[in-house]
């Protein structure tokens, strides 16, 4: 079902964990339907992300595109990030299902959502960044109340 | 010990070696047509006769109550579309619940579009529907009540005797979809008071592609494939002799075997369960910790997901299944879990191991042993699993 590059991020996941005092975290998904993953940046003065780790609850490929997204943004300038997309994190991994292309947009959403958080805390304002739709950062309580 | 360690034996079983012998001769020696009129047909024709005798006999049927199908899937399709059709004069309400398989949840749909009203009774946390509900939603149009034997998912044995009570005080049909319970647990039709009975021959070692629907006799419904005037006009088709024939001699070792195999399982399946719930923490089990199939575990695993579980556990040479969405194909997790009341995160972690009694101790403690690494290994990674435990510091 899965590339042997999929099926390698899920087993070796690159960069799982967390950042203590991270410049930016964003957690996007839905309990609801099976996918949850945190982000977080570690961006230097000149906009440049040192580090970056990531948390996933969800399956194989909600994993996987969560590895291979941190891959794609670690190094890079905050432009340079925001222009990582879910294409590109699926090519990376040679293609995924088809059911499981919102993985990889999920991917897409969490690098978005902790850049917006790091933007927030620093009042500035990163073009081209909206507030990710499915940022459930700052409304975890509207979430439960789905259930 | 070898691997894989196979544990979804609800999903299907290993044809037994003694089935696979009783029918290899009617590929290629007696392969004629049961129905045909020469004498050589006759082999193949007492051949389906033994094994409609062994079938019924495990239900405490007559033989000719027995009609072979494809499986349980068309068994299903025939008992609610036909008896929908043969009982419209009476009315078109349908009682079934909310934890079917969805041979039957899907029919049932079906049938609302074509002017069927139905009744989705609920389940109590452990799966068990209420007998008392079920009496309440009788109606006088009421037709047909359709409650499965035992659970697929979750193993939660319905509690068939009240039911067929109260479909008997009610003049309703009672159908049961039996294909888990089928050769596992005793059932008796006449006992139970049910009328129809579906089941199927891979999920007790028989092959795959034959199953049965029991019809009482007196139950008028009519044939659901047209064409031909095999299973006494009910069920068009050239009989699947091999199929048949297989199916009829795993129903006779099923018989023959279940009190020693339903013992063996419970006893392994027990301390499966014990050795998960002890030793796993927030860890629940799906289902009643009794009244169950012999052979069914499900587990719920808090802040992991279904999926990723099953592709660690592939790893470790181990088969199990889960409700999670990305295993049903559709964005939301088992709706046999959401009936008992879990949350969707919770429902999304569930695990279900089924035995056989092919299985030992020896790979059940290797799949605790797997399982508890894996399962501490996902919710190191899972923001769930960080969540709660920053907010129990």
């Amino acid at each position: 079902m899965y590339s042997e590059k999929v099926m390698d991020h899920f087993n070796n996941p690159r960069n799982m964990g967390e950042i203590e005092d991270a410049s930016g975290v964003g957690t996007v998904g839905n309990a609801k339907c099976g996918d949850i993953m945190r982000m977080y940046l570690d961006i230097d003065d000149s906009g440049r992300i040192q580090d970056v780790k990531f948390k996933t609850f969800g399956c194989g490929a909600a994993v996987a595109t969560s590895s291979m997204a941190t891959e794609l943004v670690k190094g890079k300038t905050v432009q340079e990030a925001l222009a990582v997309t879910n294409k590109a994190v699926m090519e990376a991994l040679d293609g995924l299902p088809p059911v499981k292309v919102h993985c990889s947009l999920l991917a897409e959403e969490a690098i978005h959502a902790a850049l917006w958080d790091y933007a927030e805390k620093n009042h500035i304002t990163i073009e081209g960044l909206s507030r990710p739709v499915s940022d459930i950062g700052e409304k975890e309580e509207d979430v439960e109340e789905d259930y | 010990m070898k691997t894989p360690v196979y544990l979804d034996n609800a999903a299907t079983t290993q044809v037994s070696p003694v089935v696979l012998d009783a029918m290899l001769p009617y590929f290629t020696e007696i392969y004629g047509n049961p129905n045909a009129v020469y004498s050589f047909a006759g082999e193949g024709a007492k051949a389906v006769s033994g094994a409609r005798a062994a079938v019924a006999e495990l239900i405490g049927a007559r033989p000719e109550e027995i009609y072979f199908t494809a499986g349980g899937s068309e068994s299903d399709n025939w008992a609610l579309k036909a008896a929908a059709e043969a009982y419209a004069g009476k009315g078109k309400h349908i009682i079934t619940s909310a934890i079917e398989h969805h041979a039957v949840l899907h029919t049932c749909e079906w049938l609302e579009k074509n002017g069927c009203e139905v009744t989705y009774l609920g389940v109590d946390g452990e799966g068990r529907v209420s007998p008392d509900e079920l009496e309440a939603a009788i109606r006088p149009d009421t037709i047909l009540i359709s409650v499965m034997a035992a659970n697929n998912e979750i193993g939660t044995i319905e509690p068939l005797r009240e039911i067929g009570a109260i479909a008997q005080k009610h003049g309703v049909l009672f159908h049961t979809d039996a294909v888990q319970a089928f050769g596992h647990i005793p059932l008796d039709v006449d006992d139970l008071k049910i009328d129809m009975l579906s089941a199927s021959g891979h999920k007790l070692n028989g092959p795959k592609g034959v199953g049965m629907l029991y019809i009482r006799k007196g139950v008028k419904i009519r044939s659901f494939l047209h064409g031909g005037a095999q299973e006494r006009r009910r069920r068009a088709g050239t009989l699947n002799v091999p199929g048949i024939v297989g199916f009829g001699t795993a129903a006779r070792l099923a018989h023959e075997t279940m009190e020693d195999r339903r013992r063996r399982e419970c006893e392994l399946r027990d301390h499966l369960i014990a050795r998960v719930l002890n030793e796993i923490p927030y860890t629940r089990l799906n289902g009643p910790a009794q009244e169950r199939l012999p052979n069914n575990a499900n587990f719920c695993f808090r802040f992991i997901e279904g999926e990723s579980l099953l592709i660690r556990l592939d790893q470790a040479g181990i088969c199990g299944s889960s409700g999670s969405a990305c295993t049903s194909g559709s964005l939301d997790p088992s709706h046999v879990l959401l009936a008992i009341g879990l949350p969707h995160e919770i429902a999304h972690g569930s695990l279900r191991l089924t035995l056989s009694e092919a299985n030992t101790p020896e790979e059940i403690d290797y799949t605790v042993d797997e399982l508890k690494k894996i399962v501490s290994g996902l919710r190191e990674m899972s923001p769930l699993y960080e969540d709660f435990i920053r907010e129990q510091k």
